[in-house]
């Protein structure tokens, strides 16, 4: 026992007299000191310190690829010794791909799919940076971004109007139309032009008319619109959101999309993306999410996320014919049969959430992996489906989602939150805008940031802006307004407003509707419906974004115990409002980041608005010009006519009798017998005198008539009248 | 003796041999361009209009069928018929009753669409003269080896065509911006067709060489409908398109089918209207030039058994951020609701 005990003594000291010596040597002042402090802080360096000369080499290749012309950089690669190991070995890889569809059964019988496409690329495009090779990554994307400095970019294309009473909140919001906004890099010096080249870049590229925004439709918020990546700060002068209402989302704003896409439309979850059936739905909605997020936990570098996601809302009674019975060949006509190869999770989550002993709905296949996620505030259970697993597509190869009621009971939660909004007045010449806020909480209030964009073309009356809860005045704690100027820029309203429970509060504001020139007119200006491009349209389409912080429903103790409860492992081992995002969530849950573990994030779109503008006829100005023609040619030219044309005096015969007469005047020396003479035989030319009309008359034919008579007569232009002889 | 014959021969072969080479090689290059464009024109609004979407778009199926990439075709439709409310299929277009051809297909790319459908973008698109920032999908860059097709359809009258029911282009402006594309050298040859009332009198003015003119109908005649549809409640297509349509499906990317064929589509028994064609403007014989030259893209190849080596695989280019570069500032996500923060911000009332 002592012996070996010694001997333990004798490692002991064996060991301290070498660890002695190596601090010794380390605390020698050798150049390469630091190098041994790391060596001996991090077991991975020595691999870094060799690699490091080539990783050097080949930074400073791609430095001088940024300034030498492209011929001159392709000579220099080749002349560059490229290390076998590079050749041979993969790539490390550095992007990822997720695939994730979300269904969710509506008490309306009708059904919500939700697409998530997410490819994280671990790169970094904020320091100016080129990149050139893209793997799952979309060049045309990535292309776009690298060259216009920006930082976020969020488009989305919806048709149709969520409901939120009848389906509950999105997990994605967005408004009808197109919607665009934009963080753009501090680096950028003018960011106005900078966004109109952006747009008509991403008009090219999803093919949609966001060509048409400029700067009577483009804002820039104070507050309402922050950063959904990571950022440094929030300087606004960087942000642009602009939004098109009226425009159409068909099939060629789908092609594009899916091409962004890793497997196209040929594999996973995409091949469900079919147009005749998306586009044969109540609401469908398309958007592209790009945001720089945390590449790990501490978030020392960044990461670029595209989010592609698609939501569709189909009807029961138009896509359904009426039964309570879904598959995803009913919904999509088509089934699945693998995931996306290039995915590295591709799953169906469908929320069993009521019907937790299957009294409400029957699924299958059945599924016995579940999951738990907290979304919108509310603690949801999903059946998932693994595509990667080949259990998943059964015996038959192929996977075909069943969802078959049994009742149509059941009844929805109010949401806590939701906006209605609309034109109060009559007349073409003033109006009223109301807005509706529902708070539905019982006991909770919540602040509420209000953000209006009202073309220039309605004149709103800011001193009429009233804010009322309960019937009484609700004072809004942060207001911004930037009027408008015609034909310039639009107002810009913004307020911070907060929501007593259970209310309704009510702003309005009254306007004016300002007379568009007859060139700004749509080419369908009484076409009710399709009209409302806002820069031009008889109708106005505007919406109001609504942020709130919302109070979860659930305790916070109880959210808390039910995180330690989860146990299924195959289950997110998060909960509700964690507010670090990581990978493991299900994508649907992560949109928005969550800082706070009491409230989470949400907005809210109200319908857009018709307003109609006074359209004048267009057919008016060819009217008014016949009119005229006609006036003037009836008018003008009968007195022209009668002052131009001459008239020959056509000498009646006159009758025997009269002969005789004058053949006996004639001897006496008497002048013969005229009888009238007609005043336009008469009339030289007429003058005015004293303001008065004055007739000349030919001297000649007066004298042979009559020796003595009133050379210059008064009398009223166009009148026939005969002149009466003395 | 036996020599000279054996020579003679031999020479004889190697003559013949060349005459050959010359044969094929002339007819490798016989039309004369290396790249084909398309640019397809739907000027009219409103639902009542829908056969003129489905007559743009009967072309569009038929040229990219053919192989036009989308990248090379201008796709112009004044209005949405495919997402129309009024239709009861949607993102769906029918060139024939009972819904049996969807001529929209599932990857249709419109690149003008509703109201920027104007005389100016039309013209501008012809000539290429457009803003700076205008996507490349957007714009007409041929050159002076391309064939290009123009088709129009819509409302028109003797000597214009209506756009949108608010303006309308004259023959006199369709044929000097010809012109002005021709003095930019911006077409190889043009292959112009024309489906609206009186169409012929939008061809009468042109006077640029290489263009081929076709119309529907003469001056005085009306370009009839065709195909009445009780579901969808419209007429589907217009008679002379129709027949044309009927005719490309037929067309493949080999096939030896020229331009006088195409003046025999649609007969006065079949279109009510008379269909019109000019080519005295077009330097070639009509006969000798094939449908695929302007309704397809025929690359001609010519295969080689030999084995090319390809050099280096390209290189990959480490986009890991350098190591010196260790950036200082952590990132954080922004709160998105900051209240007191926006609060105390300063407003700008």
């Amino acid at each position: 026992m002592a012996a070996s005990r010694c001997s333990r003594c004798a490692w002991l000291f064996l060991v301290f007299i070498y660890s002695l010596y190596v601090v010794v040597i380390s605390e020698e002042p050798t150049p390469g000191n630091e190098q041994h402090a790391s060596v001996a802080d991090n077991p991975q360096t020595p691999a870094e310190t060799v690699k490091q000369p080539t990783e050097e080499r080949r930074w400073e290749a791609t430095q001088v690829d940024e300034t030498v012309p492209d011929d001159a950089a392709a000579a220099n690669k080749q002349d560059l010794p490229v290390p076998d190991s590079v050749l041979t070995s993969t790539p490390p890889l550095k992007d990822e791909f997720q695939e994730e569809l979300v269904i969710r059964p509506l008490h309306s019988g009708d059904i919500y799919a939700s697409f998530q496409f997410r490819t994280v690329w671990e790169t970094d495009f904020t320091r100016g940076r080129k990149v050139s090779h893209y793997r799952l990554f979309p060049k045309s994307l990535g292309q776009v971004i690298s060259k216009f400095s920006v930082r976020e970019l969020h488009i989305s294309f919806t048709q149709g109007y969520w409901r939120t009473m009848q389906w509950g909140q999105p997990y994605l919001p967005s408004p009808p139309g197109a919607e665009l906004w934009v963080w753009f890099q501090d680096t950028v010096t003018d960011v106005d032009a900078t966004w109109k080249e952006l747009t008509n870049v991403l008009s090219g590229i999803f093919c949609a008319s966001l060509n048409f925004i400029d700067s009577t439709n483009t804002v820039q918020p104070s507050a309402s619109f922050k950063p959904l990546g990571i950022a440094n700060g929030t300087d606004h002068r960087f942000l642009r959101y602009a939004t098109l209402p009226r425009e159409i989302v068909c099939t060629e704003n789908l092609t594009p999309w899916k091409k962004l896409l890793p497997c196209g439309s040929k594999a996973g979850l995409a091949v469900l993306l079919k147009s005749e059936k998306l586009f044969h739905s109540s609401f469908h909605s398309q958007a592209v999410h790009i945001r720089p997020v945390c590449q790990d936990g501490p978030c020392k570098t960044a990461s670029l996320e595209l989010r592609q996601t698609l939501n569709v809302v189909f009807d029961l009674h138009a896509s359904g014919q009426g039964k309570r019975e879904w598959s995803l060949f009913k919904m999509f006509s088509r089934t699945l049969t693998e995931a996306c190869p290039l995915a590295s999770s591709s799953k169906i989550y469908i929320d069993v959430t009521d019907n937790p002993q299957e009294d409400q709905f029957e699924l299958s296949p059945a599924t016995h992996l579940l999951s738990q996620a907290v979304v919108l505030g509310d603690r949801r259970t999903f059946s998932v489906y693994d595509l990667t697993q080949q259990v998943t597509f059964g015996t038959v190869r192929s996977l075909n989602v069943l969802i078959r009621w049994k009742s149509t009971e059941g009844d929805m939660l109010r949401p806590l939150l939701h906006a209605e909004r609309y034109v109060a007045g009559y007349g073409l010449q003033t109006g009223e805008i109301h807005t509706l806020i529902y708070n539905n909480h019982p006991f909770r209030s919540f602040p509420v940031l209000l953000l209006d964009s009202v073309p220039w073309y309605l004149r709103l009356y800011v001193h009429t802006l009233t804010v009322t809860s309960k019937g009484k005045d609700n004072k809004p704690s942060y207001i911004h307004y930037q009027p408008s100027k015609d034909r310039m820029r639009p107002h810009l309203l913004e307020m911070l407003v907060q929501l007593p429970p259970h209310s309704v509060t009510e702003v309005t504001v009254q306007f004016e509707r300002a007379l568009l020139k007859w060139t700004e007119y749509t080419p369908d200006p009484n076409h009710g419906f399709y009209v409302g491009y806002e820069h031009i349209a008889c109708h106005i389409c505007h919406k109001s974004v609504l942020q709130v912080r919302n109070e979860r429903i659930f305790q916070m103790c109880f959210s808390f115990n039910c995180r330690s409860s989860v146990v299924s492992a195959l289950v997110p081992s998060t909960v509700a409002m964690n507010t670090n995002i990581t990978k493991e969530q299900p994508l649907f849950s992560t949109f928005f980041p969550a800082k706070e573990e009491s409230s989470y994030f949400i907005r809210v779109y109200t319908e857009p608005l018709l307003v109609n503008l006074p359209t004048p006829d267009f057919s008016m100005p060819y009217n008014v010009i016949c009119l005229t023609c006609t006036v003037v040619a009836v008018g003008y030219g009968s007195l022209y006519n009668l002052l131009t044309r001459s008239f020959q005096v056509e000498e009646p015969n006159p009758g025997l009798a009269k002969r005789i007469a004058n053949v006996i005047r004639k001897m006496r020396g008497v002048p013969p017998l005229v009888a009238k003479v007609f005043q336009s035989q008469l009339i030289q030319s007429v003058q005015t005198h004293k303001g008065r009309l004055v007739c000349v008359v030919n001297f000649a034919t007066v004298t042979k008539i009559a020796p003595a008579v009133n050379y210059a007569a008064p009398m009223d232009a166009g009148t026939s009248a005969y002149l009466q002889l003395r | 003796m036996k020599l000279l014959t054996l020579l003679s021969l031999f020479v004889t072969y190697l003559v013949t041999d060349c005459i050959n080479i010359e044969n094929t090689a002339g007819q490798f290059f016989s039309s004369g361009h290396t790249n084909n464009w398309a640019v397809l024109v739907c000027t009219s609004r409103f639902w009542f209009n829908y056969r003129h979407v489905a007559n743009s778009l009967s072309v569009y199926r038929s040229v990219k069928r053919l192989g036009i990439p989308d990248s090379h075709i201008v796709l112009m439709l004044a209005d949405d018929m495919a997402c129309n409310h009024r239709n009861p299929k949607p993102a769906t277009v029918f060139s024939h009753k009972n819904m049996e051809l969807n001529v929209y297909g599932d990857d249709v790319e419109v690149d003008y669409r509703g109201y920027e459908v104007t005389v100016e973008n039309f013209l501008r698109v012809l000539t290429g003269r457009l803003p700076p920032s205008t996507p490349r999908s957007k714009r007409l860059l041929s050159d002076d080896r391309s064939n290009i097709l123009i088709y129009l359809t819509g409302h028109g009258g003797n000597g214009f065509l209506k756009f949108q029911d608010s303006e309308e282009i004259s023959n006199v402006e369709l044929a000097d911006a010809f012109e002005q594309m021709w003095q930019k050298r911006r077409y190889n040859e043009l292959l112009f067709i024309i489906d609206t009332c009186q169409g012929a009198s939008m061809y009468e003015r042109f006077y640029s060489p290489n263009i081929m003119a076709l119309a529907s109908s003469q001056v005085g005649e009306d370009s009839l409908s065709h195909q009445p549809d009780l579901g969808i409640g419209v007429h589907l297509m217009d008679r002379y398109t129709f027949y044309l349509l009927e005719f490309l499906e037929d067309i493949h990317p080999a096939s030896k089918a020229n331009m006088n064929d195409l003046f025999k589509v649609c007969p006065k028994s079949q279109c009510v209207s008379t269909p019109g064609h000019r080519t005295d403007l077009f330097q070639r014989d009509p006969g000798s030039v094939l449908i695929t030259d302007f309704f397809g893209s025929v690359r001609k190849v010519e295969i080689t058994t030999e084995v090319v080596n390809l050099t280096d695989p390209i290189e990959q280019v480490d986009e890991s951020p350098a190591n010196g570069e260790a950036r200082e500032a952590m990132y954080s996500y922004v709160d998105q609701l900051p209240v007191s923060e926006i609060i105390h911000q300063r407003s700008e009332m």
